[in-house]
């Protein structure tokens, strides 16, 4: 599924409510309204989420950094797949936007999740970036994964739901 | 819960071995420094400074455990591990649980080490310095259960950092008050009644952090 809207509209927080990170506002807007708390949404799996904090120690080389995930989520992150390849002993805080964009990603496909979500994926991504992107998006649906991404920009993703979000004033 | 080695890991290399910030050196020197100044300032009086000195240790206790507070958890909000520690069901209670585990050894046993040294400073004899050391056991994980409370609580808010350290204060009374406190009675009931305020202190923190740390993402 793909969301768009205008910025402020309100995408990454309805990525952060899917991820139950965020709690619906309880009183509701008119029709629809009813209570709802953090984590009341049921995922058939777990959950990845990519959004703009990449959740990996500034100080710490590369490779450090997203082994600390792999201890925890017992997954190898691929990083030759995503042109990380002799980035490992460089500090993350001196990646470039893209870069940095590249080892989130490497965090997400450690995590083996079952779907994602995904927020402003493409920022700071070259074409090559771009493309890839697609390509590890289509492989996870075709593996049966729900793939929900927040991007104004576009993103090629055949026969996914557009949810445009101006269409749904609350 | 086999994930909580890799995030106390984390914690520890952070706090403790953090060199480039001082890690678990900067509590120590800062405490080594407040028991080398104050004979200069009151005076080199041996029976003054032996009456004196354990609470002047307590009192530095309690300030070096306050230094690192800014970094005990805000950054990890900014950086969305939290956000990422939930997805994988890994509750904020266990993970700021851990932390005061990873804070109090980053201060804990070096000062309690340091107050070897402070004690012969401050001309303070052997039967006290047992009580110090016994009440720095039992203070110093309330200290720092106090200190990842305060820092989850104010993560987030502008001079947050300042606010903080005056936030620590009134929570910390307890402990100075029984802490120090024995060292004049010379019991064990005073000692006794530390442990207990830690206890509280621990067994409040990590729900009272967690619901701050869930809290700051609204």
């Amino acid at each position: 599924m793909h969301l768009v809207g205008p910025n402020g509209i309100g995408k990454s927080s309805l990525i952060r409510i899917l991820a139950g990170l965020l709690r619906p506002s309880p009183t509701g807007y008119g029709k629809g309204s009813g209570t709802s708390t953090a984590g009341s949404v049921h995922w058939n799996g777990n959950v990845g989420l990519l959004d703009g904090h990449m959740a990996l120690d500034p100080q710490l080389p590369l490779a450090n950094a997203l082994a600390f995930w792999s201890r925890i989520d017992r997954g190898t992150p691929p990083f030759a797949r995503l042109g990380l390849d002799g980035l490992e002993d460089v500090p993350v805080r001196l990646l470039s936007t893209g870069q940095k964009k590249r080892a989130a990603f490497a965090r997400l496909l450690g995590q083996n999740s079952n779907h994602w979500l995904l927020d402003e994926p493409l920022n700071g991504l070259d074409d090559a970036g771009v493309s890839l992107v697609e390509e590890l998006i289509a492989e996870k649906r075709s593996g049966g994964g729900v793939v929900v991404v927040a991007s104004h920009q576009p993103i090629a993703m055949p026969s996914a739901q557009i949810l445009d979000l101006r269409k749904h004033p609350y | 819960m086999a994930v909580l080695g890799p995030i106390l890991r984390r914690d520890l290399s952070r706090l403790v071995f953090g060199a480039r910030k001082g890690g678990a050196a900067l509590p120590v020197l800062f405490f080594l420094a407040v028991a080398m100044l104050y004979p200069f300032a009151v005076g080199p009086d041996a029976p003054v400074l032996a009456r004196t000195g354990g609470g002047v240790i307590w009192v530095a206790a309690l300030l070096a455990a306050i230094l690192p507070l800014d970094r005990l958890v805000e950054p990890d909000i900014e950086l969305g591990m939290f956000d990422q520690w939930a997805l994988r069901g890994i509750s904020e209670e266990w993970v700021i649980a851990v932390r005061v585990l990873a804070h109090w050894l980053s201060f804990g046993p070096p000062l309690m080490l340091a107050a070897l040294p402070a004690s012969a400073l401050l001309g303070i004899d052997g039967a006290a310095l047992r009580t110090v050391e016994l009440g720095l056991l039992a203070g110093t994980p309330g200290l720092a259960a106090v200190g990842v409370m305060i820092a989850a609580i104010t993560a987030g808010l502008r001079g947050g950092a300042a606010l903080s350290g005056l936030l620590v204060i009134p929570l910390a009374v307890p402990l100075l008050i029984f802490g120090a406190g024995s060292l004049s009675t010379g019991g064990e009931g005073g000692i006794a009644l530390t442990g207990a305020v830690s206890l509280v202190l621990l067994a409040v923190t990590p729900f009272a952090g967690g619901a701050a740390v869930r809290a700051s993402r609204e």
